[in-house]
């Protein structure tokens, strides 16, 4: 046991939370439109109550618990049972079982919730409720269990994944795609322009999350030691150079850097070298956070264009593409020398952790886009995924809640 | 009675009530209104996304003045938010029934000032 990387842990805890709320809840709230704010902070808000009680009564032992054959955690943990004050040597000796425990309570709060980007000011809440416990149970906790777990079989054949590219970012990216393509497009989209509401707040939650993700990445290395301050330093760089690039690209392409882009380009950032910053040293990170601006700009203001699908606000764009972009450059740019217990890339000489990158990097996004498609089919038959036509129009706010964000006449 | 409703770039509303007051018009509603004239909007871009026609941001002034002051007025707005290129804004005149005063209950011409 060590006092040090327990407060660490437990500090980075709290800032994993404030990356859900009031981070991307404000991230998100403030691009969609005004009628639909309260829906967006209402979501996020719920999923931190929903989700914290899904893993402390059977999530965590799903997710980490003693594993089934590599593919899931069976239940002996749930409730907490036995997750307590001493430590599991299978996750980190040095800091209570309990800590590392509600740790990873807050990834798993902010993977579903990154989903909502895809299927914001459209859906019905009941059905956003269940779709969110289905998938948190369906897809997150045996991915968790897949890539985290000491028995999990993607861990097994070697699969690097430091703070969640994979588990995170690809699994809520891939699955807003596919949500994104089966509810179809906002009435009005393409006709018109859906205007961001409050780009301020958008500002806002984007520094908030570049603030929380230091408890995100550099949290996973589980002590406050040199690993963690590697991977807050990679993490602030690639940030830095990610959202710096994309204002130059846009600049170029468009004739006008956007603060939306800024920090649009930040997140992207952030999202690829989650999965690369225990593993990479900072000049490579910069060349990470250059490629995801690039590729994720395509992918945003190009590609989604052409194909016409309305991920409104870009979670498959920026978190799928960004997170796959992280993964298989951690199999080029990992090396011995940041992380022992890591492996070298490719640029090392080992092509093989490559091979392995695109192995794992496949099978979350086969897994995740066919559950997803097996969960929104059943609540959509329950419950129906969309609101009527009329509530649509009138907004989430009045229609599933019964309140509005802004009073135009006192 | 007249009522004179101008439409100006919302950075010439203090020239326009600066030359306003000097020909003693000093009622007035403004209220934040958005439009298109010939600019025909303004283009934005949100994440590569380019969206033409936006409606730009503008100032309405609601003005009723008795017939001695309409070409004041319509002067002292001209003046105030005149640069000579499109954008600039429209003034209309229309003709005004009947002007209560609330708080008095008087009506017409001397309601008006």
């Amino acid at each position: 046991m060590n006092s040090g990387d327990t407060a660490w842990v437990l500090t980075a805890s709290a800032l994993v939370l404030l990356m859900t709320i009031p981070g991307l809840a404000f991230f998100y709230g403030g691009l969609v439109r005004r009628k639909n704010v309260l829906s967006i902070l209402m979501q996020c808000f719920i999923i931190v109550c929903v989700i914290s009680l899904q893993w402390m009564l059977f999530g965590y032992s799903l997710a980490f618990g003693p594993s089934f054959h590599g593919i899931i955690g069976n239940l002996d943990w749930i409730g907490l049972s036995g997750v307590g004050a001493l430590p599991n040597p299978d996750y980190s000796k040095t800091i209570p079982h309990s800590v590392f425990m509600i740790f990873q309570a807050m990834f798993a709060i902010i993977t579903p919730a990154l989903i909502i980007g895809a299927y914001a000011e459209r859906v019905k809440f009941s059905a956003f409720l269940l779709f969110t416990i289905l998938w948190a149970t369906l897809v997150y906790d045996p991915l968790a269990h897949w890539v985290w777990n000491p028995g999990g079989w993607l861990r097994g054949l070697g699969a690097l994944d430091f703070a969640g590219g994979i588990v995170v970012h690809v699994s809520s990216g891939i699955s807003a795609l596919v949500l994104a393509l089966l509810l179809g497009k906002r009435i009005g989209y393409n006709h018109k322009p859906i205007r961001p509401h409050n780009l301020p707040f958008t500002v806002l939650g984007a520094a908030l999350l570049w603030f929380g993700w230091f408890g995100f990445n550099a949290g996973s290395a589980l002590a406050a030691d040199g690993l963690a301050g590697n991977a807050f330093i990679t993490t602030h760089i690639a940030t830095a150079a990610a959202g710096l690039t994309w204002a130059l690209v846009e600049w170029w392409h468009n004739g006008t850097p956007t603060i939306l882009g800024a920090a649009t380009g930040a997140v992207a950032g952030l999202v690829a070298i989650t999965p690369a910053c225990g593993f990479v040293n900072p000049m490579n990170a910069v060349f990470i956070g250059m490629i995801v601006a690039m590729v994720c700009y395509t992918a945003v203001a190009i590609i989604k264009g052409k194909l016409g699908y309305d991920d409104s606000l870009d979670a498959f764009g920026v978190h799928g593409v960004g997170g796959a972009v992280g993964t298989i450059a951690t199999g080029l740019f990992a090396e011995k020398a940041v992380n022992a217990a890591g492996a070298n890339g490719l640029f090392f000489g080992n092509a093989h952790q490559l091979f392995i990158q695109f192995l794992s990097l496949l099978v979350a996004v086969a897994f995740a886009a066919f559950m997803t498609f097996i969960i929104y089919k059943i609540v959509d038959a329950v419950l129906g995924m969309r609101v009527e036509e009329k509530n649509e129009l009138i907004g989430l706010d009045l229609t599933q809640q019964s309140e509005a964000a802004y009073t135009v006449i006192e | 009675m007249k009522l004179v409703i101008a439409i100006i770039q919302p950075h010439k509303l203090e020239a326009v009530k600066r030359e306003l007051e000097t020909v003693d018009v000093n009622l007035m509603t403004v209220t934040n209104v958005v439009g298109q004239g010939r600019q025909k909007g303004v283009t934005e871009v949100y994440r590569g996304a380019k969206e033409a026609g936006g409606l730009i941001n503008k100032v309405r002034l609601d003005i009723a003045v008795n017939e001695a002051f309409v070409e004041p007025t319509i002067a002292a707005i001209t003046k105030g938010a005149h640069t000579g290129s499109v954008g600039d804004g429209k003034i209309f005149v229309v003709e005004l029934a009947e002007c209560i005063r609330i708080s008095s209950g008087e009506r017409g011409g001397v309601a008006i000032g």
